[in-house]
C-alpha cells in the first residue's frame, strides 16, 4: 500500500514515455493470459452449446416453471444491463464535471458498458422460447402490415437497449480514434492498415481536436439521457404490470441507483485486476479507488434507502396479496438470501468504505465483489418470489433453475473476462493521449 | 359495445354476442368433470410425472379449493377458474407482438403462431391461468387416439389458455346459418358447461336479455374475481351473499 502511494506514475515524465509503455503493454502475451483465453472460451462454448441443447429440445429444458415463467435469464439480464452504467457514470458525469482523475479510467469503464451490453442484451434472445421469431419485435416492413405492439413494454425494452448500446459504442469509439491514428504508427503490415482505417483519418489537426472535443461532449449528455432511460424502462417491464410488489412507483428509480451502484462495483474490480495483471500501479493509483470507493459508498447508502422504503411500505400496507411476497422473501430460504444482499449492500460497504482506516484497494476490491453479489440477489428476490406468489394462493409454485440456466449464466461471465481479455490487447485500456493531456494540463 | 349491438338488431344487421359465463358456486361439487372435459375438448397435453411434479401440468380449467373452519368442522368451498376473459385484459398490452387480443365478441384470443414466447403475458396474468407449451405436446396412450379434429395442436414455446371453446362458437354459428336462422341462447355450449353434472355453469350471449346468462348476472348474486383489479372479466361467480 504504500509503495503505491508513494509510487509517481512511471509515465507522467514525458508523453513518448506514456505511449511506449501503453503501446508496449498490449504486445505479447503472457502464459497466464494465454490459459485465461482458453478457460474462458470454453466456458463460453459450453454455454453456447446449452443454449442449443434448449433451443432443439424445448425450452422446457430450462427450470421455469408456472407460475414462475421468468427466471434466471431475466435476473442475468437485469444484472448486466445494469453493471453497463458503469461506463455512463464515469465517464459521462466526471467528464461534464471535469473532475481530472477520471481519465485513466474512462476506457476501462466504457468497454465494460459496451461488452455488458452486449451480453445483456443476448439475454432476452436466451429468454424466448422461439427465438427465430425475434425479428417480430421489430417495425420492419411486411406483407401483411404486422406491427410490433408499441404498447408492450418489453418493445421499450429492446428500443432503449438498441439505442443505448449503439450510443455507447459511439461513446467508447470517439476517445478511441486519436490512440487509433497512434497505433497505426506503431504497427506495421495488416495491423497498420486496419487501425489506420478505425482512425477514420485522424490527423491531430486543430479543427478535429475541437470536433472531437464537441462531440465527446453533446455524446456524454446524450448517453447520460440514455442511460437513466434504459433502466427506467427496464423497470418499467415489472412495474407496468398489475403483480403484487411489482406494480411499484420506486422501481424506476431504485434500478437506476441500482444500476449505478453495481456498474461502479464492476468498475472497480476490473481496475483492481487490469492493475495487478496488467502492472498499471503507475496509472490506476490508490486515489482513483478511493474517489471511486466514495461515490460506492454513497450509492450504498441511496440503496439502502431506496430498499428501506420499498420494503416498508409494503409491509406497512399490509395488502393481502402484497403481504404474502414480503413474508416469503423476508423468512425462509429468500429470507436468507434477502439478509445476504442486505448484508453484502450495505453492510459490507458501509463497514469497510465508512471507515477510512479500513479504506484500501483491497477492502474496496472486496466491498465492490461483495456489492456484485448483492446485487444479483436483489434481482433475484424481485424477480422470483412475487412470480412464485401470484394473487390467487392456489396457483403458488416455485423456482429452480437447471443445468442449462446455471451453464448460461456462467458462459456470460467467462464472456465478459474473454471479451475484455481481447480488448486489452487490441486497444490500449488507457486513453493515451487524455492522459497525456491531462498531465500536461497539470 | 352494447349500444353497437342494439344499433346493429335493429338495422337487421348480424348481432355481434357478447360472450360470458356464470358459475354457480353454490352448486359447484368440485367433481372435475369440466377439467376433464376441457382437456379432451381441447387437445391439452398430458405433461407425464416428472414434469408434472416439476409444475407443469396444463390445465385451461382448475378447481381452486378454501377451506372454512378448522378440521373436523371443515367446509371446503370449490371455484373453477379458466381464462376469465377479462374486458381489460393485463395479458394483452404487455405482447411485444400482439399475439393476443380482445376480439369483438369479448374472447380473449390467443394466436398461437404469432407468439414468441416471452411469456410476459402469464406473468401478467393475476388469475395464472395462462399455460406455455414447454415442449412438443404428447399424449399419454390412449389419449393420444381421442384428438379433436377442430382444434389446433400447440407447437413447443408458445402460450395458450381458455378460448371459451371458440371452435364450438363457430361450428354454432356455421350450423345454425346452414338452417337458416339465428343463433339461439344455448346453442353454444363450451365443453365444460355441457360436462357440468351439477348444472353449475352457464355460458351465452350477455347483451341478450332473454339468455340464462344474463339472468343470473341480475339475480343479486353475481361477483367477479379478484374484481379490485379491475380487469373486468366475463367470467362472473355466484355465490350466496353470507
Amino acid at each position: 500500500m504504500d509503495a503505491i502511494q508513494s509510487t509517481t506514475p512511471i509515465a507522467v515524465s514525458s508523453h513518448g514515455s506514456v505511449r511506449d509503455d501503453l503501446l508496449g503493454r498490449m504486445r505479447g502475451a503472457s502464459g497466464l493470459y494465454l490459459v485465461s483465453v482458453a478457460a474462458c472460451g470454453t466456458i463460453v462454448a459450453w454455454a453456447l452449446f446449452a443454449w442449443g441443447y434448449q433451443i432443439v429440445n424445448g425450452f422446457g429444458s430450462t427450470g421455469v416453471r408456472r407460475p414462475v415463467y421468468w427466471g434466471f435469464y431475466i435476473v442475468n439480464f437485469v444484472f448486466w444491463i445494469g453493471i453497463s452504467h458503469a461506463g455512463t457514470l464515469i465517464s459521462a458525469i466526471l467528464r461534464l464535471t471535469g473532475a481530472e482523475w477520471r481519465k485513466p479510467v474512462t476506457r476501462a469503464a466504457e468497454a465494460i458498458t459496451v461488452f455488458c451490453l452486449m451480453i445483456g442484451g443476448l439475454f432476452p434472445l436466451i429468454h424466448i422460447s422461439r427465438p427465430w421469431f425475434f425479428y417480430w419485435m421489430l417495425p420492419y416492413p411486411n406483407e401483411r402490415l404486422l406491427w410490433p405492439n408499441f404498447r408492450s413494454p418489453l418493445f421499450w425494452d429492446l428500443t432503449a437497449i438498441l439505442t443505448y448500446l449503439a450510443g455507447s459504442v459511439i461513446y467508447l469509439y470517439l476517445p478511441l480514434i486519436p490512440d487509433l491514428a497512434e497505433l497505426a504508427r506503431h504497427n506495421k503490415g495488416a495491423k497498420r492498415r486496419i487501425y489506420r482505417a478505425l482512425s477514420l483519418g485522424w490527423t491531430g489537426s486543430d479543427r478535429q481536436w475541437q470536433a472531437l472535443e464537441r462531440s465527446m461532449k453533446l455524446m456524454a449528455v446524450v448517453i447520460l439521457a440514455i442511460a437513466v432511460s434504459v433502466h427506467s424502462v427496464v423497470a418499467y417491464d415489472f412495474s407496468m404490470s398489475v403483480m403484487p410488489t411489482w406494480h411499484n412507483t420506486i422501481f424506476a428509480p431504485y434500478f437506476v441507483v441500482g444500476a449505478i451502484f453495481s456498474g461502479i462495483a464492476a468498475l472497480v474490480l476490473v481496475m483492481a485486476a487490469l492493475r495487478k495483471l496488467m502492472g498499471l500501479e503507475g496509472y490506476l493509483r490508490e486515489v482513483h479507488f478511493v474517489n471511486l470507493s466514495k461515490l460506492l459508498l454513497l450509492m450504498s447508502l441511496i440503496w439502502g434507502y431506496f430498499t428501506f422504503s420499498e420494503h416498508l411500505t409494503t409491509w406497512y400496507g399490509n395488502l393481502p396479496s402484497e403481504i404474502r411476497v414480503f413474508q416469503i422473501r423476508e423468512h425462509g430460504l429468500y429470507g436468507m438470501l434477502f439478509w445476504t444482499m442486505v448484508a453484502c449492500n450495505f453492510v459490507v460497504p458501509l463497514v469497510l468504505l465508512g471507515i477510512s482506516r479500513l479504506r484500501s484497494i483491497p477492502t474496496i476490491a472486496v466491498s465492490s465483489a461483495a456489492v456484485l453479489v448483492g446485487m444479483w440477489l436483489e434481482r433475484f428476490l424481485i424477480v422470483i418470489p412475487p412470480l412464485s406468489t401470484p394473487p390467487l394462493a392456489a396457483a403458488s409454485g416455485s423456482y429452480a433453475p437447471s443445468w442449462i440456466e446455471l451453464s448460461i449464466t456462467a458462459g456470460t461471465f467467462a464472456a465478459m473476462v474473454l471479451l475484455y481479455l481481447l480488448f486489452v490487447k487490441a486497444f490500449p485500456i488507457i486513453a493515451i493521449w487524455e492522459y497525456d493531456d491531462g498531465v500536461r494540463a497539470r | 359495445m352494447a349500444e353497437q349491438t342494439a344499433e346493429q338488431t335493429e338495422q337487421g344487421a348480424e348481432r355481434t354476442p357478447q360472450w360470458a359465463m356464470a358459475i354457480d358456486l353454490d352448486r359447484c361439487t368440485g367433481c372435475e368433470a369440466c377439467v376433464v372435459a376441457c382437456a379432451s375438448e381441447n387437445n391439452v397435453p398430458t405433461a407425464g410425472e416428472d414434469q408434472a411434479a416439476m409444475g407443469r401440468t396444463k390445465h385451461w380449467i382448475r378447481i381452486d379449493r378454501y377451506y372454512e373452519g378448522e378440521f373436523p368442522d371443515i367446509k371446503v368451498k370449490y371455484r373453477p377458474v379458466m381464462c376469465q376473459q377479462c374486458d381489460e385484459a393485463p395479458c394483452e398490452p404487455v405482447c411485444p407482438v400482439n399475439a393476443t387480443y380482445q376480439n369483438a365478441e369479448g374472447l380473449n384470443v390467443q394466436i398461437y403462431n404469432r407468439c414468441i414466447g416471452t411469456r410476459y403475458c402469464a406473468n401478467n396474468c393475476p388469475y395464472t391461468v395462462r399455460f406455455f407449451n414447454w415442449f412438443a405436446p404428447e399424449w399419454a396412450e390412449p389419449l393420444n387416439l381421442q384428438l379433436n379434429p377442430d382444434v389446433s395442436i400447440r407447437p413447443s414455446g408458445v402460450v395458450e389458455k381458455c378460448t371459451f371453446c371458440a371452435h364450438k362458437i363457430k361450428r354454432a354459428k356455421l350450423d345454425a346459418d346452414a338452417q337458416g336462422r339465428e343463433l339461439a341462447d344455448g346453442d353454444v355450449q363450451p365443453a365444460c358447461v355441457q360436462s357440468c353434472p351439477a348444472e353449475a355453469m352457464v355460458f351465452g350471449d350477455m347483451t341478450d336479455p332473454d339468455s340464462k346468462v344474463a339472468r343470473q348476472l341480475g339475480s343479486g348474486r353475481s361477483g367477479q374475481l379478484l374484481e379490485s383489479l379491475g380487469t373486468k372479466p366475463r367470467v362472473f361467480y355466484l355465490e350466496k351473499a353470507d
